[in-house]
């Protein structure tokens, strides 16, 4: 992947949220995101995953241009998306869609989906002349794989994998280059779901389309990301090609974030050594000192709480937030 | 044979709904032994949630109603009692827990308000005494300084912590039965796991049963001693939880169990289940999974197959349960 161009990047982003109580006159921020750099590269999907409140929605908001962050910059082709002209960010928000998790608060249920589908035409006015849109709408519709000759009905005709592959189709109107999909499958059922992980690595193959695909999943984010970004308290631990991460994570919390998914081995026993984090996520307003994984960490020293790890490679060839990883742990 | 605890027989549930009339649970029947742990496996709209809101008698009526079955608790019949003596039952002998803690609670009493008054209204405590056994039963549940956690608000609690409180209040009548309807799916994994743990350990305490309630297989093997998989309103295949995960006899099960991605293999393509979920207001001829399945022949799209014993202790509901490969 290193050969190939980076297209998006975030340099450094943080993002803190102000919180003002008028009754009592506290004041504090919520530390959303904490200083994320992250690449993505032309035909590549990254994978962010993290569990609620660790930041990863936030960072896809900011990507959008649906949030400014409070510092660092967001870089689309080496270029600060905060400088752009309105025609540069025009551009950008063709180039850049998005695909939400909530299929039915993403469409309009009064609006047949076939005019949901020709909005970005009629935003994007200089895209497509009007006399092509209905010919379009119907290419959309056979990209996603759902009948052309259905443009006519409402989303609640739709069930829900179905509505999915509308959004998806939708983000595709303007021959995008990059998507962030924030949970896109996470409310689908399994059945569904893996019809709808095929239908984004088959766009992604036909057009070379990258993707920043947020999370929580892990079985899921295995079987598309090439790289993945492991996010806590908004700050990324650990960072690396999917199966290093996935398969020999080297920071705790990727640790126990895998032992934690229930796996039945092929004789239906639950296998491993199950890690069962103790405590509860610290609030983001105000997150423990030095490495924010600490208060939860079995492997926390007093240096924990006194020196913030750095995101470096520690001689497992990627880079991992944590004083004390174990190179031995990577080896595959 | 110990009398089972909970026995559902033939409970079918509808939607009368002004496009039309919705089987959402068609003849659902199971018995639960004490100390049981059944899990009930489906993807949405299969009619898993439903079958226990109706059995809880929660549904809301109209647009459901229960047009058919029985469910015995003892020698209680759910589906016929009275609304008042049902009020009694609910919680003491059989208790639900929602899959959303935030909304099951009310967001402007604390904790601590709302177990008392679950406490006095069924118990004859005074306010020192439930105080005294709301504080023991957050303990049991393993949240950390119960005691201030009772002047909390909802909104104050984390997603674990607040399922944790729900627990309490489930379990805290002593039921027989306990119906968990996604009880952890809201919840981060690593809180899903813990939530689970203390799910297992209060069954093992109590001797009560559950009916686990989910779409997540991994869960269900993890935690239940026998599955259930629904699909369209009907229970397709039923038995031991690690012969249905290594050996599946119902064409459903065996595609659901291929489409479940896996951390250790990335494959190419998922193997999906083909079609979408039936529309129950048209639902399909014969057999509802006909137009999704592999197997399906001339038989299976007119004659729709029953519950049988393929296997002693496993029923599947499917003409070719012979032929199903994992």
């Amino acid at each position: 992947m290193s050969d190939a161009e980076v297209i998006l990047r975030a340099d450094d982003v943080v993002k803190h949220f102000p919180i003002k109580d008028k009754l009592f006159g506290n004041s504090g921020v919520i530390h959303a995101v904490d200083g994320v750099s992250l690449d993505l590269h032309e035909g590549e999907v990254v994978g962010v995953v993290g569990e609620s409140g660790c930041g990863k929605s936030t960072l896809a908001n900011m990507l959008m241009l649906l949030d400014a962050p409070t510092s660092g910059r967001i870089l689309f082709r080496g270029k600060d998306i905060a400088t752009f002209s309105d025609d540069e960010t025009r551009t950008y928000r063709r180039e850049v869609q998005m695909v939400f998790q909530d299929t039915f608060g993403s469409l309009d249920p009064r609006m047949p989906i076939s005019d949901a589908l020709t909005e970005p035409f009629s935003v994007h006015r200089d895209v497509l002349p009007k006399e092509h849109w209905n010919d379009r709408v119907r290419e959309l519709l056979a990209l996603v794989g759902l009948d052309p000759d259905h443009a006519n009905r409402y989303p609640h005709q739709f069930s829900g994998g179905q509505r999915q592959r509308i959004c998806i189709a939708r983000a595709l109107a303007l021959g995008p280059k990059v998507l962030v999909c924030d949970e896109p499958v996470s409310a689908l059922d399994v059945s569904v779901q893996a019809q709808v992980v095929n239908l984004l690595k088959d766009l992604r193959d036909e057009f070379g389309l990258s993707y920043v695909f947020v999370a929580h999943d892990l079985s899921v984010v295995r079987q598309i990301a090439d790289r993945v970004a492991v996010m806590y308290l908004g700050q990324i631990v650990e960072m690396g090609d999917e199966s290093d991460v996935l398969l020999h994570p080297s920071h705790p919390y990727t640790q126990a974030l895998i032992s934690a998914l229930p796996t039945p081995d092929s004789e239906g026993r639950m296998v491993g050594e199950r890690i069962v984090l103790t405590g509860e996520l610290p609030s983001p307003s105000d997150p423990p000192s030095g490495c924010r994984f600490r208060t939860r960490c079995w492997m926390a020293q007093p240096r924990c709480a006194s020196e913030e790890p750095a995101l470096i490679d520690r001689g497992t060839g990627r880079p991992v937030a944590c004083h004390f990883v174990d190179p031995a742990s990577a080896a595959s | 044979m110990p009398e089972p605890v909970l026995l559902v027989d033939g409970l079918q549930v509808e939607f009368r709904t002004e496009d039309g009339t919705v089987k959402a649970v068609d003849g659902v029947s199971y018995a639960l032994d004490r100390g049981e742990v059944l899990a009930i496996l489906g993807e949405s709209g299969s009619g898993k949630t439903v079958h226990a809101r109706a059995i809880m008698r929660i549904l809301d009526s109209p647009p459901a109603f229960i047009t058919g079955g029985t469910a015995r608790l003892g020698d209680l019949e759910l589906l016929s009692i009275d609304e008042a003596d049902m009020r009694v039952i609910r919680g003491a002998r059989v208790a639900m827990l929602f899959q959303d803690p935030h909304t099951a609670l009310d967001p402007v009493f604390t904790v601590g308000d709302q177990m008392v008054e679950l406490l006095r209204a069924r118990r004859d405590l005074s306010t020192r005494e439930a105080r005294v056994e709301a504080i023991d039963l957050l303990e049991r549940v393993g949240i950390p300084s119960a005691r201030s956690r009772m002047r909390a608000y909802p909104h104050q609690l984390s997603g674990g912590i607040a399922q944790r409180v729900m627990v309490a209040m489930a379990v805290a009548l002593g039921p027989d039965v306990l119906l968990a309807d996604e009880p952890t799916s809201s919840l981060d994994v690593t809180v899903q796991a813990q939530v689970l743990e203390l799910l297992a350990a209060l069954v093992a305490e109590t001797q009560m049963a559950m009916v686990l309630i989910t779409h997540n297989l991994a869960v269900a093997v993890g935690l239940a001693r026998r599955i259930a998989v629904m699909y369209a309103g009907r229970i397709v295949e039923i038995g031991p939880a690690r012969d249905i995960y290594t050996n599946p006899k119902h064409p459903y099960t065996a595609a659901l169990l291929r489409s479940i991605p896996d951390i250790e293999v990335r494959e190419e393509r998922l193997p999906a289940i083909m079609g979408s979920p039936p529309n129950l207001l048209r639902p399909p001829s014969g057999c509802a999974f006909h137009p999704r399945c592999p197997l399906a022949d001339d038989r299976c799209r007119v004659e729709a197959p029953t519950l049988d014993e393929v296997v002693p202790g496993r029923a599947s509901a499917c003409f070719h349960a012979d032929k199903v490969q994992r």
